[in-house]
């Protein structure tokens, strides 16, 4: 399928005319500072006005052995002058630190793109570890591409001798010469990066100014020496946006802002509960340092105290969250029916990660829908929002908190590693433009006594705060009587119990409505997503579009309950197919709740979908 | 060892009455667990405890239906995690009082982890741990402080593991107060007063008659006849004396270890009997560990040494960290490195930094 991808850039080293997007990856070795170079070569495009979309690839060891084809780092980065919104699919430039970098990408990129390598790394021992019997440099095996390869090792140790640092040290500064290279082939500011340096290595200051050196170095290296292949410098004009202050965004940071956000809108303080697990621990380091928002972060003993602590916290009147991913959320399963139980508002992150068992723990997945819809014992209904993109994520994670406290429920917002680790531009929300939703609390006991599973016009129960004199009551895992909320039972007030629990849940769908986000409200085929597939999908059926196919973009933030109307919106669609990173989750549940005949595009690889690929679909389905 | 921040709390008046609630006990008649009801009913009152700002968390198991019998705030949670949701209720509001309601099941095997940790924090609360030795609720299988060779229905042939010793637990995880009694002894409401005016973590293990699986297993040491000689009550500043002080416990300085020693004509300096500090950690170790029946058993507050709790630390970073900033959404959510697109730039020439 990947032969497919239409060449949407031009080939860089022969035309002169800047193309619309470029594709870039930085790939080394683990302790080569990849993620580093490429966070930095985010910061600078984003301050050139280019829309991007990054793709950050890295093993799940911390320091793999030094070489070696799975201790490959890599960065990718979709920039250009038009809207982004995959980190795209075939690189045009892969920038190769070692040998085994050069092995685990090389096939990714564009015939006729860009290979920058690193001679100095490409000796015997690398070249065996990499697995390669001769030098591909040399032996012509890259002949689909264009090599740029010079020892960058040997010109950094150069740039930055007068800093008297160790051989190893001095090594280190590679990934500087490479981003001030890289820097200078899209006429970039270097000054951003200096300042960064300067403020990293504050403490010594020999540190930031060898870094400097070598940025500068790579730089000139690339206005001054005469390349091997003809690279001409490449300026990409900005993308036409919004007007606005801006800044670049993870999706860790928005959800952890996001959280912040939804609890000061219900003017509640936050108590965050976490255990430690990839890709979600980033949640509560961001949290912990916002104080003055209220926010009380506890890193608990293990993910069931996690979730413990914070449904402690809600029934103590705070706003409990808690996150973690996959194997995290499964333990914390008994806890989330304890809270559908006790009908108590808690707001549960998973950042989720290829699976089952410890499963992929850096790469992508979005395997959970059924753990998050079904995963728990008994009839336990508890609403799921899914985040489509890095900003996305900011509005979910307000609207998880609106949800939870409006509906007295815990509810799951659901993101992934590739959400979670990718970073794009964010139009800066205006926050007075968000409607606030205070928390009320019952105060006095009402008129015919006290009933703390009482119900509203929601269905929702009153939130009684222990410290609030005459209110005193018990709650708890057992079944609670309609009503009084006192341990009950009988058959027939379970009975009562379980349809009220799940009407109240059933109830948020009546304030749900599913737009297109692409195309028509009717026609051949509507492309139905949920999650980080939104880019690529979106993608695919504005390229599909543009072919003259009629095919439409649905994508579901609200994945339980679903939004009302969308059960008719798909009926108005001759065919329906549901891309996921997963063997058919969504798929499961729209057939199971409208009897709609859709059909699957599956990719477990724990990689995003390129979007020719689901191109290839649409047009398959379509032919 | 009660230190000013308790005192400092307001004194509610109230009646054991007053901590009564509607509900229909449902504990098998006999059950040492009515006695501890009563003698909580009994000690809050007496330290003037409020029922609004009162909740007692439970986990599962039978002394986890406590909560619903005592008129205050209540949480019955699930198996083990008690020390967990009152972490959360204690960190989101400070000035509750959190009663930990837990059993040897509940507390040491499925929720030892939460046991360990909410000690080691020194979250300020009460932990009593019903011991029975044994699982009632889920009928009778051997448990977590079982001695070994229980014989019970997942152990017909008696249990081969050795048990778990709650208070030697407790101290090993890091607990700065801990204390004994038994469901029947009258000397319980002193004990829990004493864990109530502690300030952190307070661990009290009381030993609990199961009368349908697990009868009179403490019997050689809380039945009447055996009390002198099987109970020793410690209390500070007092020596440590047993079997109507005819017998007292000593330091073996050889082996560094405790022994029984005789007091003739009550004469217990003579005899080097210890005199109880309840904050010496050492002594507090070789009286959790003294084996029972060489030794008598070690009931009262074995050890009381308050240190900073968690809750008051987690207040005191918070408002640290927050000391001198304004809460401000617009200027966090523009926080980092920003940019502004304006339009009537000229496009060409990229933005303004």
């Amino acid at each position: 399928m990947a032969s497919a991808a239409p060449t949407s850039t031009a080939p860089l080293a022969t035309h002169e005319a800047a193309p619309e997007a470029v594709v870039v990856r930085f790939a080394g070795d683990s302790g080569d500072g990849m993620q580093l170079t490429g966070g930095q070569f985010t910061l600078s495009t984003a301050l050139a006005g280019n829309d991007l979309a990054t793709f950050p690839d890295f093993p799940a060891e911390i320091r793999a052995p030094q070489g070696t084809l799975f201790g490959v780092s890599a960065f990718q980065i979709n920039f250009g002058s038009s809207d982004i919104t995959t980190a795209g699919d075939a690189p045009d430039i892969l920038i190769a630190m070692n040998p085994a970098a050069l092995k685990t990408n090389v096939n990714d990129l564009k015939a006729g793109g860009l290979i920058i390598a690193d001679t100095g790394e490409f000796g015997e021992r690398n070249l065996v570890k990499a697995k390669y019997e001769s030098n591909p440099l040399e032996d012509g095996s890259l002949a689909r591409w264009q090599v740029l390869a010079f020892d960058i090792s040997a010109l950094t140790l150069e740039s930055v001798k007068p800093f008297g640092l160790g051989n190893k040290e001095a090594l280190r500064c590679k990934n500087m010469w490479t981003l001030g290279l890289a820097l200078w082939l899209f006429d970039r500011e270097r000054q951003p990066i200096i300042d960064w340096l300067k403020g990293k290595f504050a403490k010594a200051p020999e540190l930031a100014e060898a870094n400097i050196a070598a940025l500068n170095a790579g730089h000139a290296y690339g206005e001054t020496a005469e390349l091997a292949v003809p690279v001409k410098q490449l300026h990409m004009a900005p993308a036409p946006v919004a007007e606005g202050l801006y800044r670049t965004v993870t999706g860790a940071e928005a959800i952890s802002l996001g959280l912040v956000a939804g609890a000061q809108l219900a003017e509640l303080p936050m108590f965050f509960g976490g255990y430690p697990i990839t890709p979600a621990s980033a949640i509560l380091h961001h949290l912990s340092r916002l104080k003055e928002y209220g926010v009380t972060t506890f890193q608990a003993e293990d993910e069931i105290a996690a979730i413990a602590s914070a449904i402690g916290a809600s029934y103590a009147g705070s706003l409990g969250v808690t996150s973690s991913s996959g194997p995290g959320i499964a333990l914390k399963g008994e806890a989330m029916g304890l809270a559908i139980m006790t009908e108590l508002p808690l707001v549960i992150v998973n950042s989720q990660r290829g699976g089952p068992s410890t499963g992929l723990p850096t790469k992508t997945e979005q395997s959970d829908l059924y753990q998050a819809v079904y995963g728990r014992n008994g009839d336990a209904p508890m609403p799921v929002i899914a985040a489509r993109s890095p900003t996305d994520a900011f509005d979910c994670a307000i609207e998880a908190c609106r949800i939870a406290i409006q509906y007295m429920t815990p509810v799951m917002l659901l993101t992934d590693g590739y959400i979670a680790n990718a970073a794009e531009p964010w139009r800066v929300p205006d926050m007075a433009g968000y409607a606030k939703f205070p928390a009320s609390f019952q105060t006095q006991v009402p008129e015919g006594g006290l009933k703390p599973y009482a119900r509203n016009e929601k269905l929702a129960r009153p939130w009684i705060k222990p410290g609030t004199p005459g209110l005193m009551h018990r709650i708890g895992g057992i079944e609670k009587e309609v009503g009084t909320g006192h341990i009950n039972y009988a058959p027939a007030n379970h009975q009562a119990m379980t349809e009220l629990r799940r009407d109240k849940i059933l109830g948020i769908s009546h304030e749900l409505h599913q737009d297109v986000a692409l195309g028509e409200t009717h026609g051949k085929l509507a492309v139905v997503g949920w999650g980080s597939t939104f880019g690529p999908i979106h993608q695919a059926v504005r390229r599909a579009r543009r072919k003259g196919l009629d095919v439409a973009h649905i994508h579901i933030r609200h994945i339980w309950p679903l939004p009302e109307n969308l059960g008719d919106l798909l009926d108005n669609y001759e065919q329906i197919l549901i891309p996921e990173m997963n063997t058919g989750q969504l798929k499961t549940v729209l057939r199971d709740q409208y009897l709609v005949d859709a059909k699957s595009l599956n990719k477990i690889s724990g990689q995003p979908f390129r979007i020719a690929e689901i191109e290839a679909a649409i047009e398959g389905m379509l032919a | 060892m009660t230190d000013i921040a308790t005192l400092a709390k307001p004194r509610v008046e109230t009646t054991l009455k007053d901590w009564e609630t509607d509900q229909e006990v449902r504990w098998c008649p006999g059950c040492g667990d009515y006695a501890i009801l009563k003698a909580v009913q009994r000690t809050l009152p007496m330290v003037g405890a409020d029922p609004a700002t009162t909740v007692f968390v439970s986990g599962i198991g039978c002394s986890s239906r406590f909560p619903y019998y005592v008129e205050s705030y209540g949480f019955h949670t699930i198996h083990g995690r008690a020390p967990a949701v009152a972490t959360g209720v204690k960190l989101a509001n400070p000035d509750l009082d959190v009663w930990i309601i837990t059993g040897d099941g509940d507390g040491l095997s499925i929720g030892g982890n939460h046991t360990m940790h909410v000690l080691r924090r020194n979250l300020d609360c009460q932990i009593l741990l019903f011991n029975n030795e044994i699982y009632g609720l889920t009928k009778g299988q051997y448990s977590p402080t079982s001695r070994a060779g229980t014989r019970s229905p997942s152990t017909p042939f008696g249990s081969v593991d050795y048990p778990a010793r709650p208070a030697a637990f407790a101290l090993g995880s890091g607990a700065h107060f801990i204390a004994r009694a038994y469901d029947i002894s009258k000397q319980l409401p002193d004990v829990l007063t004493a864990a109530y005016n502690h300030k952190g973590a307070a661990f009290v293990e009381i030993f609990q008659n199961c009368i349908v699986y697990n009868k009179d297993v403490f019997a050689d040491f809380t039945e009447k006849k055996n009390a002198d000689e099987g109970q020793l009550w410690v209390e500070h500043g007092k020596p440590m004396l047993f079997a109507k002080g005819t017998k007292g416990i000593a330091l073996d300085r050889e082996a560094l270890a405790l022994k029984v020693v005789d007091v003739v004509d009550g004469d217990w300096r003579a005899a080097d009997v210890i005199v109880h500090d309840v904050a010496n950690r050492s002594v507090a170790h070789m009286l959790v560990e003294m084996p029972f029946g060489p030794f008598p058993m070690a009931l009262g507050v074995i050890y009381d040494d308050p240190a900073t709790s968690f809750e008051q630390a987690v207040v005191e970073q918070n408002e640290q960290g927050a000391r001198g900033k304004t809460p401000d959404l617009q200027k966090l959510v523009s926080q980092g490195q920003t940019w502004t697109v304006k339009a009537d730039a000229d496009a060409a020439k990229g933005p303004a930094l």
